[in-house]
Formats: structure tokens, sequence, C-alpha cells
């Protein structure tokens, strides 16, 4: 052992002795200043091997015993918080991840709340503020990642990132803002750009750097959850440093793919969410998918498949910086194969949230806009049979939404894929996701400017004087061309032109049966035409006449073929069966409900059945009826010159009444609700019992629990809604117990839409039977029906069935409720 | 504000008594005297009757064209003088002085078409008369009562126009230099400068031929209409290039004529529909819609005072007073 190190281990524990017995500020202050030469800072500094020993051995001993004087009489032994200067001198010169060590030690091993803590986050506080962290890091950079400090590197990481939650628990409400996470993670992500460009300048330099920490520091940020605040700095600044230089972005890409496995996801996330387009997110990324599998795994499967929470520019980031490289292409159409694959399982339409299923559909338009068609072309075969059986499926599925997802995305998947063929087309409303779709379908302009630029204002308030400009004059001319127009002499008021209808033909059946006549026999397709049009009218005008021929007539409707283009024929032909329906309902419904279960009808005819019995149900169950069908006849135009005077001539008497009466009480001045018997009580039984008898009899076009499961959808929505509006007749109890036997013997029904209905129908029963007739005679259904209810409510994968049994349940709550305060006395 | 809209109007009289389909009508100054003007009709029987607005009356029938629809009438400004335009293939003068009502000249007419005659008088003795010519495309400008021809007006073979199914001769203040506006079969309109014999301008603006059009010319704007669903505006700028300005989309096909009235308020459309529709000249704001007739409306005419007369298949003819000229 030579002399000099005996020498610097005898002048620190002279210090160390100074230090712990002596009350002499003098003495002490001396003492720490000579220390202070192993620092380096002072004018006459030691050798450098007495200083790198110091380092080495003794700082954090020495640092310790620092804290462990620390208190308020000690710090007052010299005037003017000297001392306490030069005692955090040590802290904020010294080697930074030992001072940083053991600040973190002392500040979790102090008393709390004590004026020691207050005065170790203060100078915590201090210590980031003059970014000592950027030196912590530093450090770990310059160390050569040797597997010296495996150790010490985890625990200063831990530290590291842990800062806030650990500063948090010690200080509690007495926290300092710098160490709340809001304000901390910025600050690192801060300290990282500064050790990155620390790296970036010795790499320059010719010196070899690490970025492994830092890449570690990134991660484990990262899965504490901070990606926003961290990358939210560090992404915009990145992206300008990497443009046009190539160092930067190697040092980017490293950093990325440093970071561990167990961070990878976390991190991808977080710049995919950061970087404003896909050109910026292949410059920082560079390509880590094909390095990393784990990269890869969250890139081309996590984000696509199993997670659906990306936003749609995170989406097209993210397949826009697949697309970017050659390297990553094939990764893109191996994306797109099972993008389209998992899109057409048909059980993943069936069990899928529809949320889901939206985003993967829109990430298929996404990968389709950005592939090349000579690379669709090379896999054309695969991609075309996985796109037809999943449109296949996804036609053959009762819920539109599901349906729309697959015209619209086997559209444009088809036109892009198969470009020659015939195109497929589909008609479907357009609404806002149809729009954003086939936006998303488009194929980018290559390069963008704005989001490559990243955040320059420049341009924007170059541009804006223009704007302003632009709208000045703009209101200027304006005014200038209408004022001419604004002629206030010739405001000529217009008069009623509602008689401007389309001109139709004169040639109308006057009577029932002449329509019957024009419509199985004529050649004549004006007066067909005419006939359809005037049915409802004069159904509702002569129902003796009706009557006469109501069967004929339904069959005629029935069968009716739309042989020319007459603007809603489906509605003119459904509203006449309606009105028939409603002025002979017995015997139109018998009709009706046996041609459902009949051989030789279409779907459509068959759901068009259902429709009608709805409709008239509902006609014949509104109460005042009676009253307002006169009026329903559709008004002669311009016969009746007097009728509009009428309402007229008593309006100005009612307001004159109304004027000259004083009322005590404001309450319901409206109208009664009109009154009477509901009259679908009496032919309820006709329109329900018949629909029940068959379903499960397959015809050989005609299989209700097999193929055409929309039309069991139907039949259990109609039954439903017959149920509904046969509340208040007597025939509700019967109809109840036959209708949860029918929901009981299909409550397992694979399809969402039948199970829709199955659900809707049990609520029906519960608001048409009264409560104490449910509990005497369906008491064993309703018990039964519960508890396929809540399961229902927790387990169905289609979000409206689980609403649907929630709202079920709760009204089996309050008939409960009901029931309780009646039976409890 | 929100108040329910004016009831459609009634027309304020009814004139029966044509007999047959009412194909034209024509406004012209009674004799002095006597305050009203009289009303002119030609009826698909070959008859004209000059009605009296006073009276309500036929004043006189005249007798002229063998059976055969009248298409046209117009009176002279200078001396009671009445052309009338027959599918006799002729084009008779008559003399109205004193009661008098003898055919004084003819014209004979080669286009079977229903092309209605379209004249230009300065005030002058001589006056200008466009007539269908004998080609199928031709327009024949006669300068009269000389009854020489001045002209025809051929488009240019590869044009395709067909035939001129409506015609107005006017003149710019100013410049003397006579204009043509035709509409054609093919659903243009041209503007020919008569002198010339060259198309100045043409444009497109419907689909379907052209069935009727009236022009502004101190606003330098017409109408026209066709057997489509549209009312098309179009305007004349400064290098008498036309250029469509605006369609106006109708409830039904059809527009048999087009009138604006002499004060460039509104102007009236004569409807297939058997409507009569009336709109706000320069915004085109739809005004009212006038379903009194039973048969298609085959003409409109406007009196110098705004009385609005319509004539129609159903043999009527309405005389309606609707936003009366300050």
């Amino acid at each position: 052992m030579d002399p000099e190190v005996s020498a610097v281990r005898l002048t620190v524990w002279e210090a160390v002795h100074i230090l712990s017995s002596s009350e002499d500020g003098g003495r002490i202050f001396c003492t720490l200043g000579s220390l202070k030469r192993y620092l380096g800072a002072t004018e006459n500094p030691a050798l450098p091997e007495e200083q790198e020993e110091f380092v080495r051995i003794h700082f954090s001993t020495f640092l310790r015993c620092l804290v462990s004087k620390l208190s308020p009489d000690w710090l007052e032994l010299l005037p003017d918080g000297q001392m306490e200067e030069l005692w955090a001198s040590f802290f904020l010169e010294g080697p930074a991840d030992q001072a940083f060590l053991v600040l973190m030690e002392s500040i979790e091993g102090a008393a709390s709340p004590s004026f020691c803590l207050m005065k170790m986050a203060q100078l915590l506080a201090r210590f980031l503020s003059v970014g000592r962290m950027a030196a912590v890091m530093e450090g770990q950079c310059r160390q050569q990642a040797g597997p010296a400090f495996p150790l010490l590197q985890e625990t200063l990481l831990t530290k590291v990132v842990g800062l806030p939650d650990r500063l948090g628990n010690r200080l509690q409400r007495e926290n300092l803002a710098t160490f709340l996470p809001q304000n901390y993670f910025p600050l690192l992500g801060e300290e990282v750009l500064r050790v990155l460009q620390v790296v970036v300048d010795s790499l320059r330099g010719g010196l070899d750097c690490s970025v492994s920490f830092l890449s570690q520091v990134l991660g484990k940020a990262c899965v504490h959850g901070r990606q926003k605040e961290v990358l939210g700095v560090l992404v915009p600044r990145l992206t300008v440093l990497t443009q046009g230089s190539c160092l930067w972005q190697r040092v980017c890409w490293c950093l990325v793919e440093r970071v561990p496995d167990w961070a990878m996801e976390a991190v991808l996330k977080g710049f995919v969410e950061a970087a404003p387009g896909p050109e910026v997110l292949s410059r920082l990324l560079g390509n880590v998918v094909t390095k990393s599998k784990k990269a890869q795994f969250v890139m081309t499967r996590k984000l696509l498949f199993l997670q659906y929470s990306c936003t749609m520019p995170m989406l097209q980031s993210l397949l826009g910086y697949l697309a970017m490289d050659s390297q990553r292409r094939s990764l893109l159409m191996q994306a797109l194969k099972e993008l389209l694959e998992t899109w057409g399982s048909s059980s993943a339409i069936r069990h899928v949230p529809l949320v889901q299923q939206r985003y993967v559909s829109k990430a298929i338009l996404i990968c389709l806009a950005h592939l090349g068609e000579a690379e669709l072309r090379d896999s054309r075969d695969e991609l075309l049979a996985s796109l037809m059986e999943g449109v296949k499926s996804r036609l053959d599925s009762s819920l539109p939404p599901v349906r729309r997802l697959g015209m619209i995305v086997a559209e444009v998947a088809s036109a892009r894929i198969h470009p020659e063929g015939p195109p497929l087309k589909f008609q479907y409303e357009e609404d806002e996701l149809t729009r954003e779709m086939l936006a998303l379908a488009m194929p980018r302009p290559a390069a963008d400017g704005p989001s490559e630029a990243g955040p320059s204002f420049a341009p924007v308030s170059g541009e804006t004087p223009d704007r302003e400009t632009v709208d000045r004059s703009g209101p200027q001319t304006g005014p200038e061309g209408s004022d001419s127009e604004l002629d206030s002499d010739d405001e000529f008021v217009p008069y009623d032109m509602s008689v401007d209808r389309e001109q139709r033909s004169s040639k109308a059946p006057s009577y029932v049966r002449g329509c019957l006549e024009a419509l199985t026999g004529s050649e004549d397709w004006e007066r067909w035409e005419a006939a359809l049009w005037a049915l409802e009218g004069l159904i509702f005008r002569s129902p003796a006449a009706t009557q006469e021929v109501s069967v004929e007539l339904a069959k005629v409707l029935l069968h009716l073929e739309e042989k020319t283009a007459v603007v809603g024929f489906e509605g003119l032909r459904q509203r006449a069966l309606v009105a028939l329906t409603v002025t002979d309902p017995a015997r139109v419904a018998e009709y009706l409900t046996t041609q459902f279960y009949a051989l030789n009808y279409s779907l459509r005819q068959r759901m068009d059945i259902l429709d009608v019995l709805t409709l008239a149900a509902q006609e014949l169950s509104r109460p005042g009826r009676l009253g307002k069908a006169p009026q329903r006849g559709s008004p002669d135009p311009g016969s009746q010159p007097g009728g509009a005077v009428v309402p007229a001539w008593r309006a100005v008497v009612e307001e004159r009444v109304r004027r000259k009466t004083r009322r005590f009480s404001k309450g319901s001045a409206g109208r009664a609700p009109a009154v009477g018997p509901n009259e679908f009580n009496s032919v309820a039984g006709y329109f329900f019992f018949p629909l029940l008898q068959h379903f499960d009899r397959p015809l050989v076009t005609f299989d209700l629990l097999g193929d055409d499961q929309l039309v069991l959808g139907r039949l259990a929505h109609t039954l439903g809604a017959l149920m509904y509006l046969a509340v208040n007749t007597t025939v509700a109890v019967p109809m109840g117990k036959a209708l949860l036997e029918f929901v009981w013997a299909l409550r397992f029904h694979g399809d969402a839409y039948v199970r829709q209905g199955l659900l809707s129908a049990v609520s029906a029963v519960l608001l048409s039977v009264p409560a104490e007739r449910l509990l005497a005679d369906l008491l064993d259904e309703l018990l039964e029906a519960r508890s396929w209810l809540g399961d229902v409510a927790e387990k169905d994968p289609d979000k409206d069935c689980r609403l649907l049994a929630v709202k079920a349940l709760l009204l089996l709550e309050k008939l409960r409720d009901k029931l309780l305060p009646l039976s409890s006395p | 504000m929100a108040a329910p809209p004016l009831p459609p109007p009634d027309p304020q009289f009814v004139l029966r008594g044509a007999q047959s389909a009412v194909h034209t009508l024509h406004f012209c100054e009674g004799a002095q005297g006597q305050g009203r003007p009289l009303l002119l009709s030609g009826s698909l029987r070959g008859l004209v009757h000059i009605w009296s607005l006073q009276t309500r009356r036929v004043v006189a029938t005249l007798d002229g064209h063998g059976g055969q629809c009248v298409t046209w009438l117009q009176t002279l400004p200078q001396g009671p003088q009445l052309l009338s335009q027959g599918r006799d293939l002729k084009l008779c003068v008559w003399d109205l002085a004193e009661g008098r009502n003898a055919v004084v000249d003819s014209v004979l007419l080669e286009s079977v078409g229903f092309c209605r005659g379209s004249v230009l008088a300065g005030g002058l003795q001589r006056w200008l008369l466009a007539v269908p010519g004998r080609g199928s495309d031709e327009v024949q400008i006669l300068e009269m009562p000389s009854k020489t021809s001045v002209c025809s007006l051929k488009p240019e073979a590869q044009a395709r126009l067909g035939m001129p199914m409506c015609l107005q001769l006017w003149q710019a203040d100013s410049s003397p230099r006579p204009l043509l506006l035709a509409g054609y079969e093919d659903g243009s309109v041209a503007l020919w400068d008569v002198s010339s014999r060259k198309v100045c301008s043409r444009v497109s603006c419907h689909t379907e031929p052209v069935m009727g059009l009236d022009f502004d010319s101190q606003e330098a704007r017409g109408v026209s209409g066709s057997a489509e669903k549209a009312l098309a505006v179009w305007s004349l700028d400064e290098q008498q290039a036309l250029q469509v300005r605006g369609t106006h989309v109708l409830t039904n096909p059809g527009i048999a004529d087009v009138k604006i009235r002499p004060d460039r308020k509104i102007l009236a459309t004569a409807g297939w529909d058997h409507r009569v529709r009336v709109f706000h000249w320069r915004t085109m704001k739809p005004l009212a819609v006038l379903a009194f007739h039973s048969a298609t409306v085959h003409c409109v005419a406007f009196a110098d005072d705004g009385l609005l007369a319509t004539g129609s298949g159903d043999q009527r003819i309405s005389v309606w007073s609707l936003y009366p000229c300050t």
C-alpha cells in the first residue's frame, strides 16, 4: 500500500472524525474545504489518482456521514447559510449516481415528517433542476455496459423511474411540484434527450457509448404508464433531430431496439401514439420489427388483433410504418392475410364485439390502401378466398351493422384485389361510418409535408394574414352582390303551394272492387299504379265493401309484384295491407298467419306478413282510433274548398273562449288522452297463436330453425310486439304463457338477432300481463326466465342482448317491488 | 312569424265559349276610349275570338285558317292590324280598324311545325317578321309588309340543332342590329345576328326540346321552358355570349309557354300538368301554383296593366290579377 492512498484514506477518516465530534464551525468548514479538493473543483485540486480513489471508495461513505450530521443547529454553525451551501455542493458536484443513490436512500430512511427529510427533498429538487439527472444517466452510458455493475444499474433504474412514487409516499402532502409525475416525467424526457445529445456528440468524437440504460429508463417509464409524458417530450424533438441526420437516426433506432422485451409493447404503443405519421414513425423506429421478435409480435399481432384501442390516426401510422420499407412490407401482407381471415371467421363474427369488428375492418381497408397492385396480385387467390368466405358469413348475419361492414369491405377489397373482375356492388345507406371507411380506403398521398416538418409554426403564421384578407374581402363582396338583390319593394309573398304535387293519372278506380280488378287483370299500368295509390283511402272509406272481398284482396296484395318502377311501391302495398287487416282483422289475420307457414313464399313475403300484422295490431290497439279514423282517407285535393275553413273558424272560437275564461289552475291544460276499449282485444288471438304453431316444423322451402334465422328473429320480435300491444286484454295471460314457452325453447339460439327478439318478448310479457296473474299463473316460467336473463346479462357477447336482458331484469325487479308491499302485511 | 301561407288565389274571372282548346292568347289595346284592353284567343278549331274584358263576352270571331289550329296571334303597334299564324301554313294579316275584320294580306309558310313567329316593329312602317323556314332547321326573316325575304338563318349542318321551336326577335337599345333568340329541338337556345346571319352564341340549357322562351332585354336575361322538368334561366353578357345562370326544377315535366310580365317583376309558365306557375323574375322564387285548369295549359299572356290570362285544353281562358303592378 503506497503512502498516497493511505493519505486519502487518512484525510477522509480524519474528516469524518471531525465532523462527528466537533462543534466548531470554522474547523468543520476547513475540513470540508480540504475534502473538496478531491472533487477537483478548487484551484489546487488533488492528484488525479487521489481524486479517483476518493470517488470510488470514500465518496458514498462521506456523503452518508454528511447526511447523518444534518440538523438545524449544525447548519447554523456558520452564518449566512455557508454551511448549507458547502454541504449541498458535495451532492451537486460529486459523482451524480452516488449522490443520487445516497439522496434517495436517506430520504427513504429519514423519519417523516422532519427537518432532515424536507432539506433532503429540497436538495433533490435542486439536484433535478440543475440537470444532474442527465449526469446520472450519462454515467451509465459511458460505462461500456460491461457486466460490472448490473446490480447498481438495476437499483439506479428503479430509483430513477420510481422517484415520483417514492417521494410521494415519503412526503405525502408536503410533496414538491417537481416530484409530481406530470412534471417529473417530462423532465426525465428532457434529460434523456440531453444524454442522447451527449451520446451523439461523443460518437462523433469517436468514443463508444451505450444507450441501453436509456432504453431501460424509457421502457420502465412507459411500463409505468407514463408514455404520454415522456414520449410527448421526446418524440417531437427526435422528429426534428433525426431529420437529415443519420447518426441521430441510428442512435434513435438503437434506443428502441435496446428496450427490454418486457417493456417493448408499452414503448412501441407510445411511439405509435405520439408520432404524427408513418414517415416519422419509420424514421424513429427503423426496422425494429424485423430485428426484435417481441416488437414484431406487438406491431403485427397485438395492436391489430388482440387490442382495439388504437385510434384511426394511430392505426394509419402503424400500418403506414409497415408499408414504408421493403423489409417490412412482407409483414404488412402477412398482416392483411391474417386480418382478412379474422374478419371472415364466422365464429369471430358471432363472438367478437362490434367495435373490434369495425376496427379490424378499418385495418383491412388501410392495409389495402398501402399495398400495391403487384403485391396484391401475387397473393390474389389466397386473399380472395378468405374475403369471399368472410363476405358470405357476414351477409348471413342478421345484425345490420355486421352485414354493412361486410358490404363495405367487400366492395373496396374486391375492387383492389381483383380490379379486372366484375365489381361487387351493394346497396347500403351512406352515413358517417361508411364515409369514414371509404375515406380510409383512399391511398394516402406519398409524402405529406406538414406532418413531415413536425411542429413548425412558420407556414401557419405566414398564411394567417392571407386568410384574413380573403375573409375580409369575402363579406365585402357579399353585401354588394346581394344589395341589388334586396329590393324591398317587390317582397312578394308566395301563396300556398301545397297543391303542387306530382301529377298522377286520373284513372284511379273509385271502388275497392275496381282496385281489385285493376290490380289483378289490368294490363294498363297507369291504372294499376293509380289503383295502388288509391287503395288505402278506399279501404278506409268503405269498410263494408272491403269486408266482402278482404281475403281475396289480401291474397292479391301479398302476391303483388312491382311491375313498374312505382315510387314507394313497398310502402303503398304495406299500407294497403295494414288498412285491410285493420278493417277486417279476424279474417285477414287468419289468412295471413296461415300463409306465413305455407309452402311457396319468399322470405321477403313472410317478413312482410309479420310487419303487416305488427302494424295492424298497433293501429287496432291505438286508443281513440275510432275518432281519428275518418280523417285517414287521403283528402281529395281541391274537392273540398271549405275544408280548410272549418278549423280556422273553430280556432277563432276557441281562442275567444279561452281569452274570456279565467282558469284557476294551470295544470293539465292539454287535452286528455283519447280513451276507448282496446280493439285488439277481440282479435289478438287470430294474430298471435297461429304464428306460434309451426315454427319447429321445417318445410322444404322454409326452415325457421335452420337457415332462415333472420325470419325467426323477425318472428320473435313480432310476437313480442303483439304481446306488448295486447296490454289490457283478457287474452294477455294465455298469450304470455305461450310466449314464455316459445322463448324457453329457443333461449340458447346462436344468432344475436333472435336472442334480441326473445329478450324483448320477455320484457313485453312482463309489461303486458297483470302482475297478479304473472305471479299466479306464470311463476315457474318467470323463475326460469330470471336465471336465464341473469346469465345473458353477464355473459352474452352481444351488447344489445346484454342491455335488453338488464332491462328485463329491471322490469322483474319492479314487479317484485310492486308485489312486496301487497304481500308483506 | 310563422303565419300560414295564403291559400292559392282564384281567377278573377273565366272566359268560356271558345268551344275548343285555346292555343294562343294575346292582349291588345282596345280602340280609343275603351279603358280595358281586348283579349285575343286562337283556338284548335281555327277560330280567333276577340274578347272584351269589360263585358267578358266575345266581341268578334275571325275565321281565316280553315279549321286548322291557330298557334300565334300578334298585333302591330301601328294601326289595328293583327297577325295570326295557323297550322294551315298561312300567316294572315287582319285589319281590325273600325270594326272591320278582313284578311288584308297573307304569307304562305313552309314549315308544318309548331314554331310560333316573332315580330320586330320599331314603330316604323316597315317591320321584320321571323317565321320557321323551308328547311326543317331554318328560320326565315321577312321584311313586311312587302314580304321580301331578307335572309334565312340556317345553322351549320354539323350543329344538329333540329327544328326551331320558338323565336324571339329583339333589338338592343344600343345597336340597331336586329337579333333573334331561337330555341331548338335539341334543347339549346341560340342567339342569331340577323344582319350577318351568324350564330353569336349558343347554350344548351335543356335535354328536351325548348317549348317556350322569353327575354328581358333590359337585364339581358332570359328564361326558357322545355318538355323536361326544369326551367332554365340564362343571360347574355357584353360579348353577346349566352350563359346558363341556373335551372329551376319543377314538380312535373312539360312547359308549353313562358312569359315575363312587362314590368319584369314576375313570370308565368304554362304547364302540361294543368298548372300555371308564377315565379319572382329576379330571384326565381316560386310564388304561386294556379291549379285551376283541368287540361294542359297551352299559353299564358300578360297585359300591360299586369293582368294574366291563361288558355288551356279544357276550352277555358282564366284571367288572374296577381301581385298588381305598382
